[in-house]
Formats: C-alpha cells, sequence, structure tokens
C-alpha cells in the first residue's frame, strides 16, 4: 500500500509539474541555505583550527601596553622600561619547567621592491627572528636552507625569502635566488643579505585573501636585525611557548601576575598583557559556532517558510480535489487511506525538493569554500541529517492539510463543484 | 469468450426469500440540525426492501428526499432511527472504517456526474477500488481491463477522463463500480448528464449486465419515463413512499 501511495502521489505531482516545482522551491532553497552555509562553515572552521593549531596550541602571545590614557607617555616610548634579555633570564628560572622556550622577533620594517625594469614590485616586510621563532614558523623550505643557530649566533647576514617574492623579482626556478643579495631600503636604512633558503608563501594564512600584492616576509636571525636597531636588548613582546606539562591557559594569567606584581609594579607607564593560544583557539571556536549557529538558524527560518508554502499548496491542493476526495471515500478509502495519500504526497515533495536543495547547497558550498581558499567537503552527516529532515518536515507540514482532507464528510464532498 | 462473473447468477423473480435480501430499510428516519431551532426530519420512517437480483428504481422529485435516502443506502450517512442492513450486515453497529470496507466491498457506485479521478488514465480509475481492498498489482489490471472490455471501453483504457465523453466516462464509472464483486449497483440518476441518445446506451447497458448476470441494480431517479424500465418502482414524496408498482416497460 505504501508503494501504491508513493506512486500515487509521484504522478499527482508530475501530473501538476509547475506547481509541483514552486511548492518545493521553498524547500530547495531553505535546504540548499542551511546545506552550503554548514558545508562553508565546516571548512572554514577547520581552515582556522588548523591553522592556527599549526601556530602551537601551547603558544603564549604577551606584549607591554600602556597602564593609562595619559598621551604625554604615548609620544616618547620609555624603551628602557621594555623587557630586557636579563628579565627574560629570570623569567625563564622561575618558571622553570613549565616554559619550553621563548620566542623573539624584532621588526625592521616593510617596504617595497623594484625590480630592474622599474615595473615589477613586490611588497615586504622584514623582520629578525631567534632560533624558536623561526622554527615555530613552521615554513616548508622549497629550496636552500632554513636559518641555523650559527647564523644565530655569528648574527650573520643571511635571510630566507618567499617564493612568491622569488617568483616575481628573481625567476621562475625558486634555486636560482641561493647565494643572491638582496638589498633592502627602510626608511632610509640600508640592508644587504645573501638569500639561503626560500620557504612557501602560506596563501590560506591571509585570511579571505589572494591579492597580487600581499606582502611576503623576509626572515633573517635575531642578531642580525640587532646589529642594526638601538637598544636592541629591549623587547616590547614576546612569544613563550609551553613545555608539554603545562597548561598554557593557567600558566598566562601566572606568568602575566608574575610581570605585573613584579617589574611593572612600580611602573606608571607599562604593563604585560598575554593571552594564550589555546584560549585564543576556545574563543575562535565559540565564535565561530556562534556565527554558524547564526547562519543556520537564517537558512532554517528560510526553510521554515518553504514549509509553510508546502502546507499552504496542499491545502489548495485539497479544496481543489475535494470532490476527489469524496469520490475515493465513496469507493472505499477510509480516513487513514486519505490521510496517508496526503502526508505522502507532502514528504515526496519534501524529500525531492530536499534532494535538489542538498545537492544545489553542496555545489554552492564547494563553489563558496574554494572561493575562500578553504576545503570545502561535504559532511555525510549533515546530508543524511537533512534528507531525515525533509521527510520529517514533510510529515509535519502535510499533517494538518492531510488531516483536512481525511476528515471531509463524502457526503458534502462529493456535493463539492 | 467466457462471460466475466459478476455475481453469483440469479434471475430476478426467483429467490424472494430471507437470504436473498441484498438490503432491508426498516422505519428509517432521518433528521437534519437535530436539537437546534433548524431541526427538519426529511424522511419519516421508510422500510425497503431488495431482493438479490432484483432491478429497483426510487423515483422522486427534488425536495422528496431521494438524495437523502440514497445516502443512507450507500452508507455514505446513517439515519437518526431506524436499521440497516446490508447483505447480512447490520451497519448500525459498524463504526466508520468499517463502513468503508462495507462500501468498497458491497456497492458499486454511479454518479450521475461520474466522478471519475482527473488525470488519471481510465485504467486506474476502474483498479481504484481494488487498490482500497488491497488487491495485488497482477490482478488489479486484469480485472480492470475485463471489465472495461465488457463496458467497451478497452481501446480507450490509458485514456484521461478529460479526453473521453460522457458516455464514455459514464462506460468506465459502470466498470469500476462492478471491479470489486458488490453484491449491488447504486446508480443515482446515471443519464442525467447525457443527451437521450447517449443515455439509452447506458441504460441498454444496464439491462444487459442485469439480464446477463443477475446482477442486483438499484436506480435512483426523478424520471417517470426511465422507471418504468425497471422491475419495480417505488415512487417517494415529502420524505415516504407513496406508492410501488411494476414497471410497465420492463422486459425480463
Amino acid at each position: 500500500m505504501l508503494l501504491e501511495n508513493i506512486k500515487l502521489a509521484f504522478t499527482g505531482l508530475m501530473a501538476n509539474k509547475i506547481r509541483s516545482f514552486l511548492t518545493m522551491l521553498g524547500v530547495i532553497i531553505g535546504i540548499a541555505a542551511v546545506i552550503a552555509i554548514m558545508t562553508v562553515s565546516s571548512a572554514m572552521q577547520r581552515s582556522v583550527m588548523s591553522m592556527m593549531g599549526s601556530m602551537g596550541t601551547n603558544r603564549i602571545e604577551f606584549f607591554l601596553t600602556q597602564k593609562g590614557n595619559d598621551t604625554a607617555v604615548r609620544d616618547t616610548d620609555k624603551t628602557k622600561d621594555y623587557m630586557s634579555e636579563d628579565d627574560f633570564k629570570d623569567l625563564m628560572q622561575h618558571f622553570q619547567g613549565q616554559v619550553e622556550g621563548l620566542a623573539l622577533e624584532r621588526s625592521l620594517g616593510n617596504t617595497i621592491m623594484e625590480k630592474e625594469d622599474g615595473r615589477t614590485q613586490a611588497s615586504i616586510n622584514l623582520s629578525g627572528g631567534n632560533s624558536l621563532d623561526i622554527k615555530t614558523k613552521n615554513l616548508t623550505m622549497l629550496a636552500g636552507r632554513t636559518l641555523s643557530l650559527e647564523d644565530q649566533k655569528r648574527a650573520a647576514k643571511v635571510a630566507l625569502v618567499s617564493d612568491r617574492y622569488v617568483e616575481k623579482m628573481i625567476g621562475p626556478d625558486v634555486n636560482q635566488a641561493l647565494g643572491q643579495e638582496i638589498e633592502i631600503l627602510i626608511d632610509s636604512k640600508y640592508y644587504a643579505y645573501t638569500i639561503v633558503g626560500v620557504y612557501q608563501y602560506n596563501v590560506s594564512a591571509a585570511f579571505g585573501g589572494n591579492m597580487e600584492d600581499m606582502p611576503t616576509d623576509v626572515y633573517i636571525p635575531l642578531a642580525t636585525a640587532n646589529l642594526q636597531v638601538k637598544d636592541s636588548e629591549y623587547y616590547d613582546s614576546f612569544t613563550l611557548f609551553t613545555a608539554e606539562a603545562a597548561d598554557p591557559e593557567t600558566l598566562c594569567p601566572e606568568i602575566q601576575d608574575y610581570l605585573n606584581n613584579g617589574k611593572y609594579l612600580d611602573n606608571d607607564t607599562y604593563m604585560v598583557f598575554g593571552y594564550s593560544m589555546k584560549e585564543q583557539i576556545r574563543q575562535m571556536t565559540s565564535m565561530l559556532s556562534s556565527l554558524k549557529l547564526a547562519f543556520v538558524a537564517v537558512g532554517a527560518i528560510a526553510l521554515l517558510v518553504g514549509g509553510i508554502g508546502v502546507m499552504n499548496i496542499m491545502v489548495v491542493s485539497i479544496t481543489e480535489r475535494t470532490r476527489e476526495i469524496g469520490t475515493r471515500k465513496a469507493l472505499g478509502a477510509t480516513n487513514l487511506d486519505i490521510r496517508l495519500q496526503f502526508i505522502t504526497e507532502a514528504v515526496m515533495i519534501c524529500l525531492i525538493g530536499g534532494a535538489i536543495g542538498i545537492l544545489l547547497g553542496l555545489g554552492l558550498g564547494i563553489i563558496a569554500s574554494s572561493l575562500l581558499h578553504f576545503e570545502g567537503h561535504p559532511s555525510i552527516a549533515g546530508i543524511a541529517v537533512s534528507v531525515l529532515f525533509s521527510m520529517a518536515f514533510g510529515v509535519f507540514f502535510g499533517y494538518y492539510p492531510a488531516n483536512k482532507a481525511a476528515k471531509l464528510d463524502p457526503i458534502e464532498a462529493l456535493r463539492y463543484e | 469468450m467466457a462471460e466475466p462473473i459478476l455475481c453469483t447468477e440469479y434471475k430476478a423473480g426467483e429467490n424472494m426469500n430471507e437470504q436473498n435480501v441484498i438490503m432491508e430499510a426498516r422505519n428509517i428516519h432521518k433528521s437534519y440540525n437535530i436539537g437546534t431551532e433548524n431541526e427538519i426530519e426529511i424522511l419519516h420512517g421508510i422500510d425497503f426492501t431488495v431482493h438479490r437480483g432484483e432491478f429497483v428504481s426510487i423515483v422522486g422529485t427534488s425536495g422528496s428526499g431521494k438524495s437523502t435516502l440514497m445516502n443512507i443506502l450507500g452508507i455514505l450517512d446513517r439515519p437518526t432511527v431506524g436499521s440497516y442492513v446490508l447483505n447480512g450486515i447490520d451497519v448500525s453497529t459498524s463504526s466508520d472504517t468499517d463502513l468503508s470496507h462495507i462500501r468498497n466491498q458491497e456497492i458499486g457506485f454511479v454518479f450521475q456526474t461520474y466522478n471519475l479521478i482527473p488525470r488519471t488514465s481510465a485504467l486506474r480509475n476502474v483498479e481504484l477500488p481494488m487498490l482500497y481492498a488491497r488487491v495485488p498489482e497482477k490482478r488489479r489490471r486484469e480485472r480492470a481491463e475485463e471489465l472495461l472490455r465488457l463496458v467497451g471501453m478497452e481501446e480507450r483504457m490509458d485514456h484521461t477522463p478529460d479526453a473521453l465523453s460522457g458516455g464514455q466516462k459514464q462506460r468506465v464509472a459502470i466498470a469500476r463500480a462492478l471491479v470489486n464483486h458488490p453484491s449491488l449497483i447504486l446508480a443515482d440518476e446515471p443519464t442525467g448528464a447525457l443527451d437521450s441518445h447517449t443515455g439509452r446506451v447506458i441504460m441498454n447497458l444496464f439491462h444487459e449486465l442485469h439480464r446477463k448476470s443477475g446482477i442486483t441494480i438499484v436506480l435512483i431517479t426523478h424520471s417517470q419515463e426511465l422507471a418504468e424500465e425497471t422491475e419495480r418502482i417505488l415512487t417517494l414524496k415529502d420524505g415516504v413512499f407513496i406508492g410501488e408498482r411494476r414497471g410497465s416497460k420492463y422486459v425480463a
């Protein structure tokens, strides 16, 4: 009987293709929206999480921030109040066992490099980093080598450049860059280094962007960078990597307090502020989840409207077919038969609409994901849920009209014009 | 080709005994708007017996209550007072679901307005009562084709109602009515929407069915002329039977 009903429902839908399609449209759009959103959100989540994860979940970033809003102070950096190398030694000792190491960076600025022909340009940021800093950048080396401990010790004038830079400024073969000199002019200061390695520029790290003129980094040893600045033993920010046994989330406030109640207790100007990557990840996760939820809610509203549309059309359809329903009852259809017939029709509409919606949603989701440089791949669970949901939907929104049909008095129905 | 068996063969006029009573209605009253100030009684005590194999007609003008009576005889409605036994089944104790099953098995409806399911082939239309009787697909198809052949509509079995004339539609409806071997055909103004020629064709079909297989037919009509063709005529006026006579034009 169920199979008969399905066939019956199908022929009923085919009999009026345009109306059936228009009814389905709401469901199609709703489900497509939900699936597309879920696909993109999941991909975005995965992408962001892996990016953050690759930065190290044991990473805590600290920086100095000004205590007050005193503009006078803002204009004159009291560099001597920054963290010194002695401060770091003290910190490491105090938190011995819990800290794996400190990553330090020295930024020298940015500029636009021009090729000899005067037409090609590449934007670069020049910065120096210590061993841990370079290591935790997880650079994929395409040619040459990364910066070594020797380079750091000797303050060697060597640099790492990105493949994108090489492509633009030197040539298609990354190996060509090795051994070449790179001459950089920033704020009327001149720097010259030998390229010893080429790393792969990570596109997805540039959140949502793939602009031609995205700046790439040029990395030199920290010691080398420090040669070029005064007050080179002072840092206004540092990154700390916790040891495996330690929990970054508890360690972060501990270190913060240690410094703010220690070195910076009597300091009117500065205090230390830190945030752990772990906490960041957690916050990002919850934000992304909320965002996803919000979008899915919008999709769900679209679906609701679609469902109401289905219900409306079914009511209209049943009114039109009142005579037919009366006839069926006269011929022996029970209330249950009639109810089942129309619920089947509603479920069919929702299932077919849902299937189309799923295909459409997946297509849109994958396209959107690739446009945003996320790896979009559909979740089977999401699809299964959507299918079940469509069916439940059909039953829910079909029930009222089906019941209306089932309760028709055959005599009245047969008299209906 | 062997004639399909529509029902057990009985000749009209014989077997007028208890076991062959198809329909037994006693003291049927029907009122509407019961309990309100608009309460109105349409049928005032109808007694009506039909034996197997009879060709009976109920004649009445509009307002005589014949629609109401038909609905009760067709168990689409229940009497307010009175008993109705259809083929041995006392329908007063039957639930609505039971009544649907009984209608499906015992009564073959033929309506003035045909009431075929639109956008559905004649074949599927004829199969419909068997669908509700849960007859398997193959058997359904065979039986439907058989009956369409009987009424001369096998050429057009794939046509939908909008591609059929009135007479053709009525023939399909008659085939549909016979499909579950019903105890009787209940025909409500079957020729009402047809021209006299086509109406003649349909009446001839009824006579042929009656003669060849002895199927019981109850015809409801306002036309005295048509009623004369039947075996027994009951005249309904203002909710009561005022007379019963033999049809003057009836040919056994």
